[in-house]
């Protein structure tokens, strides 16, 4: 292994990528005891995940939510927090927009703005909650996070039960007003003309006419893109990551704690509240339904931003990722009869190991230790036997004795050079440090 | 009036047992200084070990202990991640959550030819059954064995932690680990011990679901309780005592809920938010800031300073 190895390995993703490699493996070893053949259970995930455009454009609408809960909790936990009530809040961004949507009936240009913002308020509202409890009266957001998800649930619950929302012989609310829907092209695709001319474009017509097709992907990526800038390059994120690090530290350096840990939970529930509205406008049946449990995008945002070891924008492969496994893993329930839980399984270790992310930079450090330690003994050797016939010219200074020795060594003890060509290498480069 | 109390407290104790194992099993983790957001899938796992055990050897207590040995397998997971590699608690808990129900699930459609769930199995005897006594006023009582278990548990980890040796090197390891370590105590094995120890307890805690409330395993069994069985954790204030009291205040809200459901004026699904609600609501009037254990959350790294 030489250096630049041990510099990749000593990089995030690099962890990131061995964990998905031993997930894989994992699953391998749990299918293969199960009596399932491995490769092909993996064939027909991928089939499913990638095998038809369509495939491709419903794992994108699946990973919206979770790439915007993901970036939510990720930017959480950068300021010490952790979001477990991404749930709720993305529950509450669902109820909050299909209210309005359900209510107001005005032009797209207002509708859309209005609903989405409504389901970004609702979450605001919430986590605002929660920072204040937090900042205010020192109750843990762990806590308050943990209840709220529940009051959210029932709510949803409750709102479905109105007779004003409740959609007849369904458990569902009616749909929002079409003008508030954000797919793309939602009624040419399914006129006569649109279909005309998708007669001739299948791939076009198995996307379009078939998902959901909507700019929640791009509103999302955004979002990352934006909350990974705040976080690195404005002065308050300067001062949340800060807050995050140490907290004693940055009430010391006179930075308002408080204030930022409201702010940092108030953004964070905007992030669910809006993936919650965007699914609403979004993706049909465009309302709410009973909940007879949490639908887990929240839940799967935690995964999705571990698995991104918390950067904004490493939720978008992430997000990808975990939508990708999580749609996939139904054909390989179809196909191959084999349980789709092993994809939890799947992620719960991708997760694992990203928990134990700290090992693989941890071992490359070890690794360039060792082999530091191998070049300082090589170069104790060289200098013993390379100082032996320089001893009687200057026995007083050792250091000067030593660096002509060092600079001797690949010449003068040729058997010692050629066992350690690298360890020569990496000699020259950390002397070269050195002076 | 007296058939209701004994309705109120039954179901008081029928939804806080579970609870109260998974809390206990929290206490046990964070008093050591490990976060254990876990406790869900490990009471997942436990939920279904204890089915499997009492299915295929027809005895509940075998049941019972094969849910504590999973759950402290899987706990063993989380001990070797946030003590031997310093992974971060709280992810590592997270992964914890969505492995262990995978492997439940997986387990128990490989068991029962793909269903999701799994035949009605022995389960634990009950402690009073009253249903016999039809007509009387105590006739609503019926407690499980568990129900007598629980506080004995929290009383023993009470004992355990406060007024013996050992206990009190569990909490200087949670609050100083390196103050620890130099009086000789080994910080690694003693958080070794309390991790497993938490997920025994957890694993106890959904046996205590599907071996005496419900008889059978679920994909739904245990939904949640993990989680409010962690903010029993911290609404006790890290103690034993007090998780058990906040884990009895639950039950307690989740009775009146449903005593308050029969033909009320509130709609269910806002009366059900009552036990959520009241739990945040006494947080804030009567409990306040609670101060976790020093060095919960923290990994240990011999020599750091």
């Amino acid at each position: 292994m030489n250096t630049t190895a041990i510099k990749v390995l000593r990089k995030p993703i690099a962890s990131a990528i061995i964990a998905i490699l031993i997930g894989f493996l994992v699953a391998a070893v749990v299918l293969a005891s199960a009596g399932y053949d491995p490769g092909a259970s993996f064939a027909a995930l991928f089939s499913g995940m990638v095998g038809r455009p369509r495939y491709v454009v419903n794992v994108i609408i699946k990973a919206t939510p979770l790439l915007l809960c993901g970036v939510a909790v990720a930017f959480a936990f950068k300021v010490g927090l952790f979001n477990i009530g991404a749930e709720g809040q993305y529950i509450l961004g669902t109820i909050a927009a299909t209210v309005v949507g359900i209510t107001c009936d005005l032009p797209p240009v207002l509708e859309i703005p209005l609903v989405v913002l409504s389901g970004t308020i609702a979450g605001v509202l919430s986590g605002a909650l929660v920072g204040w409890l937090k900042a205010k009266f020192g109750i843990h957001e762990v806590i308050t996070s943990i209840m709220f998800n529940w009051i959210s649930l029932y709510l949803c619950n409750y709102v479905v039960s109105l007779d004003v929302f409740h959609q007849p012989n369904t458990t569902g609310t009616y749909p929002v007003h079409g003008s508030a829907f954000t797919m793309i092209l939602p009624n040419w695709k399914l006129s006569d003309e649109g279909q005309a001319a998708l007669a001739n474009l299948p791939v076009l017509r198995d996307v379009l006419v078939r998902c959901d097709v909507n700019v929640g992907i791009i509103v999302a990526v955004v979002v990352a893109v934006l909350i990974g800038w705040l976080l690195r390059r404005t002065k308050v994120g300067y001062e949340m990551r800060a807050v995050g690090l140490n907290k004693d530290a940055a009430r010391f350096a006179g930075i308002n704690v408080e204030g930022n840990v409201v702010l940092c939970m108030v953004i964070s529930g905007a992030l669910c509240g809006l993936a919650g509205a965007l699914n609403i406008t979004g993706i049909s049946p465009h309302g709410i339904s009973t909940l007879a449990a949490f639908e887990n995008n929240g839940f799967n945002g935690l995964s999705v931003a571990f698995i991104a070891g918390c950067s904004p924008v490493g939720c978008i492969p992430a997000s990808l990722l975990f939508a990708g496994l999580i749609y996939g893993g139904q054909t390989v329930q179809q196909v191959m009869g084999a349980p789709s839980e092993i994809i939890s399984i799947m992620i719960g270790t991708i997760v694992f190991c990203m928990a134990l992310g700290g090992v693989v930079p941890m071992l490359a450090e070890r690794i360039r230790r060792s082999r530091a330690e191998r070049v300082e003994r090589a170069r104790e050797l060289a200098a013993k036997t390379g100082a032996t016939p320089a001893s009687p010219a200057g026995e007083g200074d050792a250091p000067k004795a030593v660096d002509a020795a060092d600079a001797g060594a690949p010449a003068a003890e040729a058997p010692s050079g050629a066992a350690e060509p690298n360890g020569s290498n990496e000699k020259k480069g950390a002397d070269g440090d050195a002076r | 009036m007296l058939d209701n109390l004994v309705l109120v407290l039954s179901i008081t104790l029928m939804y806080s047992t579970p609870l109260v194992f998974g809390a206990l099993g929290g206490v046990m983790s964070e008093r050591s200084g490990v976060v254990n957001i876990g406790i869900e899938g490990m009471m997942n796992v436990g939920a279904f070990a204890g089915v499997a055990g009492s299915y295929v050897s027809g005895s509940p207590w075998i049941g019972l202990l094969c849910a504590g040995l999973a759950g402290g397998l899987v706990a063993l997971l989380h001990a070797v991640a946030s003590i031997t590699f310093n992974a971060d608690q709280t992810i590592s808990g997270v992964a914890i959550n969505l492995l262990a129900p995978g492997i439940a699930l997986f387990a128990c459609r490989r068991m029962f030819d793909g269903a999701a769930m799994s035949p009605v199995v022995n389960t634990l005897p009950k402690l009073v059954d009253a249903s016999g006594l039809g007509g009387s006023a105590l006739s609503s009582l019926n407690l499980d064995v568990t129900v007598l278990l629980s506080p004995i548990a929290a009383a023993v980890m009470w004992f355990a932690l406060y007024r013996t040796k050992w206990g009190l090197r569990i909490r200087s390891v949670g609050e100083h680990p390196e103050a620890s370590e130099t009086l000789g105590i080994n910080v690694c094995r003693t958080r070794y011990a309390c991790v497993i120890l938490s997920g025994v307890l957890a694993g106890f805690g959904g046996a205590s679901v599907t071996l005496a409330i419900i008889s059978q395993y679920t994909q739904t069994a245990i939904s949640g309780q993990g989680f409010i069985a962690l903010a029993a954790v911290i609404f006790g204030k890290w103690t034993p005592h007090g998780a058990y009291l906040a884990c009895l205040l639950f039950g307690f809200t989740q009775a009146l809920t449903v005593m308050l459901g029969g033909g009320s004026v509130v709609p269910t699904h806002i009366l059900a938010m009552l036990p959520y609600v009241m739990t945040v609501l006494v947080l804030v009037l009567f409990v306040g800031r609670s101060v976790a254990p020093k060095a919960d959350g923290v990994p240990y790294i011999k020599g750091s300073r």
